[in-house]
């Protein structure tokens, strides 16, 4: 084994080493979201159960809360939904609603029928506000922190075992530094 | 037999009924030419293997909307790139820019044609450092 070998051997071992990460690196359309630890993009909407008022960003303001991007038509939504209205009655944190290119009449009815886990919904009906959050398919929830940073993107349906692990340990940690 | 035909031709009907708003966005053909650049430069992100021009989902539509939006408010297309990729990340765009972020990606081409041009140079150095016959006979084994 002379030098160069060496070399053209490292170099093939690194680009498994590549290949191996991309492979096991898990859901690959879970893209790392550009917002972690940034602030959170400012919205206002009309409410969804009501027209004429607002929910947005000055609602978030001053303590931990759950963004939760949602639609009738999305099978993810109606997974997680059950723990959605759990972490609402263990009054474990805020959450608000992006109803993201819906139907209001679908959306009143889905929340009339399944429960309503959301302290407020926004209707973004044409998917701007969608837009401005990055998202690409529903479900998507972002933990936010008191002063409206997103600590944490969530995609695809939320249960208990990944609210333990991935949203817990920051919930904790951020209200002690509040 | 023929019910199948019947089905394979309303499936193949479907597909071209459904294509993309192929309408113009523009009438003027610069705006429509670098309407048309752009959203063919745009991953879908929803499915992946698509640029926004070519998928028919409707974060594709809603995103082929605001492009037009920015281009009809006179927007340039670095801004209207950089809309995206604060919203979604460097891989928004099937050419990344080169960046510090994405140095790896430009550079990587580069540097391995470096490497194989080294290991070439290496190899042939070392065999004509060897004699002739010697030469030909590790060459022979090999």
């Amino acid at each position: 084994m002379n030098r160069s070998a060496i070399i053209i051997l490292a170099v093939v071992v690194l680009f498994i080493g590549f290949l191996a990460v991309g492979l096991m690196r898990g859901d690959p359309r879970a893209l790392p979201s550009p917002f972690i630890g940034k602030p959170a993009p400012r919205f206002e909407l009309p409410m969804l159960k009501d027209a004429e008022a607002t929910v947005g960003s000055g609602d978030l303001a001053g303590k931990v809360s759950l963004v939760n991007v949602w639609a009738t038509w999305c099978a993810g939504c109606r997974q997680e939904h059950d723990f959605l209205l759990e972490l609402e009655e263990n009054n474990e944190i805020p959450i608000y609603g992006i109803n993201w290119r819906d139907t209001r009449p679908k959306a009143l009815q889905w929340i009339a029928q399944l429960g309503d886990p959301y302290v407020a919904s926004g209707y973004d009906a044409d998917g701007r506000v969608g837009i401005d959050w990055g998202v690409y398919g529903a479900p998507e929830s972002f933990l936010v922190s008191g002063d409206g940073t997103v600590v944490h993107k969530h995609l695809g349906p939320l249960n208990r075992e990944t609210w333990e692990r991935d949203f817990v340990p920051l919930i904790e940690a951020g209200e002690i530094t509040q | 037999m023929k019910r199948w035909f019947v089905l394979m031709s309303a499936v193949i009907g479907m597909s071209s009924a459904m294509a993309i708003d192929t309408g113009k966005a523009f009438d003027d053909p610069e705006l429509q030419a670098r309407y048309e650049k752009l959203i063919s430069e745009v991953r879908c992100l929803k499915c992946q293997n698509q640029s926004i021009k070519d998928s028919n989902v409707f974060l594709a539509s809603d995103l082929r909307r605001e492009i037009r939006r920015m281009i009809a408010e006179g927007k340039t297309d670095p801004e209207i790139i950089d809309f995206l990729v604060t919203r979604y990340g460097e891989f928004a765009l099937y050419r990344p820019r080169a960046s510090g972020k994405t140095l790896i990606l430009w550079a990587a081409p580069f540097l391995l044609v470096l490497l194989g041009g080294f290991a070439l140079f290496r190899v042939v150095r070392h065999r004509m450092s060897l004699p002739v016959d010697e030469a030909a006979g590790e060459g022979s084994t090999e």
